[in-house]
């Protein structure tokens, strides 16, 4: 399986979506993360891992700037999406999160609608005209999150009355419905249970056609299951970076090594 | 290792049995029992409590619901009533309730003619007091508002004095009115002879709910209509002022301010405010709004500014409390597609907020409906005898009361009669509040929270 990704990988080594370059976060006088760099490419599904508290979440959510809601959060470095500096005085976090879209560990459809769940985005961005193309689009976004059979009876039942896994699918939706680029998710399965989570990673699998996809997560399996390239975070350094297949099967770093080989963390 | 039964341990027999308690589970459970003994008491207290409370309202309060009323048919003769014979109405003015007072002397004595005679040699002028002092008014009113009725007999229902009413309702007895100048034995003994007769009777008096304040002679006259125009303006302004301004503060604080020492020093003293005593607010709102800006005295507009910074503290905690019980995962999610932060607080946090804040601006009302001392402050217990529309007590600048100002003001005055209206008036006061927080109670229940 992963040689048949390595080849695969060949194909868009070149075409880097999101470069960071010398990433510093401090929250309040903690710094979480230390000097980190990564380059990651477009329609690729890369994986975070690293033990709890290694700052994997934290920099996923630098890449949408959702830190910038947290006070005491500070961000140095430069993160490049597309060749353009996110944190620029110009930019607008509002107009990031259209293009990055986020997914959470928990899953947290809002208490409406399945329906306004996903047309909620669409919506507030004005992306459709009209009804009818609302409709296509809250479809299209369901079918892609591969939940469009369960709910297609009950599009205005409430989204908080779907099962775990169906809610998270939900949340994958309600991301997809706008047309974001780079899909972030932090540990998307961690409060699913084992055949919701099957689905999930079975979707992130198809979202990589369309998307850059970067996950984060616990578990070393579930890495290897669904990226092409992992980064192996540790007290907030990037210790590792490569492809899937070798970083789990010849790591560099001997601290990637214990981890994988569940001596720390 | 499976076998976890040692049968190489030491037989050692137990110390201690598992069905009888030892000393200390014995302190233990004895010291619950009493801490569940001292809770059980205390509620049985706060229960007692609330029961004398209510009983005692009822109790004292209901009678100020009924009236006596003595149904009398009074003839309206035109040749005293409109001397010039035009039947106009600015000419009839000139007669005052003066001219009318012997009318119903006379109206009295043909009644007593008609039930055969009197035991006693009661004058028929002193049998007229067993009448409110409104009689000869209300008759007034009725023959300027349609002259034509002159030179016809009309039944009228007049109000009995507050004395006969207490007679009716057990207040007054011949014992108890040897010292009373108002009321005397004979006229207790033609009372009496009324009732017999079927035209004293007590019933229902909607006029305690709808109508006016009353002088200190005819407390069988007085309402709480009025002061609870005042209240209802007051309430308006409170709640125009106090739900955008609170509302808005809290969300400005809550989910936009930066959390530095201003913003908590302004947290600190949001919630002392809530525990400033209210005569303090009233005070200010006679330096300012009375003393600076010259609004006027005694109008519901001030009454409502004052209560409005009173409320605003209850309104912008309760405020905060449920925007901060709705889940930041909400917040991130509305953040997550793309929504500016304004975006996320007006579509999701504050329709998940919505009943914590309705809840807690309908008890920052009820609140205010209940407060007394900021109004006399400023005023607010003018003396209103007259009901809108043709009154002054019709909009937010206009003299008017409160109805606690009210019940205050007749608990002052020294007749008895004034006392149960008191009574009758908190009872009315309380229909309020319970409706009001009744409304919070449901509308929490049907707003429930939904994720």
């Amino acid at each position: 399986m992963n040689d048949m990704r390595l080849s695969e990988r060949a194909v868009d080594a070149q075409n880097i979506k999101i470069a960071a370059r010398n990433v510093q976060v401090y929250y309040g006088d903690n710094h979480a993360i230390k000097d980190v760099s990564v380059d990651i490419e477009d329609k690729t599904v890369t994986a975070f891992i690293g033990p709890s508290g290694c700052g994997k979440s934290t920099f996923l959510r630098c890449i949408n700037r959702m830190n910038d809601t947290i006070d005491i959060c500070r961000v140095e470095g430069d993160i490049l999406i597309d060749g353009e500096d996110i944190y620029d005085r110009e930019v607008d976090p509002v107009q990031l999160r259209a293009k990055v879209g986020m997914v959470f560990q928990k899953p947290n459809p809002f208490p409406k609608s399945i329906y306004d769940n996903v047309a909620y985005g669409p919506r507030i961005h004005g992306l459709s005209r009209g009804k009818s193309d609302l409709d296509d689009i809250v479809e299209r976004a369901l079918r892609r999150a591969a939940i469009w059979d369960e709910v297609k009876d009950r599009l205005s039942a409430p989204g908080t009355g779907l099962s775990g896994g169906q809610q998270q699918r939900l949340c994958i939706a309600r991301a997809v419905a706008t047309e974001p680029e780079v899909l972030l998710m932090d540990e998307p399965c961690s409060a699913l249970d084992p055949i919701a989570t099957a689905q999930v990673e079975e979707l992130i699998d198809e979202l990589r056609q369309n998307y850059s996809v970067v996950i984060v997560t616990h578990s070393m399996q579930q890495a290897a299951r669904v990226s092409q390239k992992t980064a192996f975070f540790h007290l907030g350094h990037l210790v590792e970076y490569g492809e899937t297949g070798h970083i789990f099967t010849n790591p560099e770093d001997p601290r990637t090594e214990s981890y994988i080989t569940g001596r720390i963390g | 290792m499976t076998d976890m039964t040692n049968a190489a341990a030491p037989a050692a027999a137990p110390k201690s049995s598992l069905l009888q308690q030892d000393a200390r589970t014995r302190r233990r459970n004895a010291a619950e029992t009493r801490f569940k003994a001292y809770g059980i008491a205390a509620i049985a207290v706060g229960l007692v409590m609330l029961a004398i409370l209510l009983v005692t309202i009822v109790g004292r309060g209901t009678g100020a619901f009924t009236q006596t009323f003595i149904t009398l048919e009074v003839a309206l003769p035109a040749d005293t009533l409109d001397k010039k014979g035009n039947r106009d109405p600015e000419e009839m003015k000139k007669v005052s309730t003066f001219g009318y007072k012997p009318l119903l002397a006379q109206a009295f004595e043909a009644k007593i003619a008609a039930t055969g005679g009197l035991d006693s040699d009661l004058d028929p002028k002193k049998m007229a007091g067993i009448l409110s002092d409104s009689a000869p008014a209300q008759l007034r009113d009725f023959v300027l508002a349609d002259p034509s009725v002159l030179d016809r007999t009309v039944a009228f229902e007049f109000l009995a004095s507050s004395r006969v009413d207490g007679y009716m309702k057990g207040r007054v007895s011949r014992d108890s009115i040897a010292q009373d100048k108002n009321i005397s034995v004979e006229q207790l003994d033609f009372v009496d002879k009324l009732i017999a007769e079927g035209s004293l009777e007590k019933r229902f008096n909607l006029d305690f709910i709808t109508g006016s304040d009353a002088s200190d002679a005819r407390p069988e006259a007085a309402g709480m209509g009025v002061s609870m125009v005042g209240s209802f303006f007051m309430m308006l302004v409170v709640l125009t002022l106090a739900l955008p301004i609170g509302v808005a503060a809290s969300i400005y604080l809550e989910e936009f301010a930066p959390k530095n020492w201003i913003t908590d020093v302004i947290e600190v003293n949001i919630s002392n405010l809530a525990a400033v005593p209210s005569i303090v607010f009233g005070i200010l709102g006679l330096a300012v709004f009375i003393n600076y800006m010259h609004l006027p005295n005694s109008a519901p507009l001030v009454g409502g500014l004052v209560l409005t910074l009173m409320t605003l503290p209850t309104i912008i905690i309760s405020t905060r409390a449920s925007l901060k019980s709705v889940p930041p995962s909400i917040r991130d999610a509305a953040l997550g597609v793309g929504a500016s932060k304004m975006q996320s607080v007006f579509h999701h946090v504050l329709p998940l907020a919505a009943p914590g804040i309705l809840t807690g601006t309908i008890i920052g009302l009820a609140q205010a409906l209940g407060e007394t001392a900021p109004l006399l402050l400023i005023g607010m217990v003018g003396f209103i005898a007259s009901n809108p529309p043709d009154s002054i007590a019709s909009g937010l600048l206009d003299p008017n009361s409160a109805m606690p100002a009210q019940i205050y003001e007749w608990a002052k005055r020294a007749d008895p009669a004034f006392y149960e209206r008191a009574w009758g008036g908190i009872i009315i006061l309380l229909v309020f509040l319970v409706t009001m927080n009744t409304i919070a109670v449901l509308l929490r229940r049907r707003f429930e929270r939904r994720w």
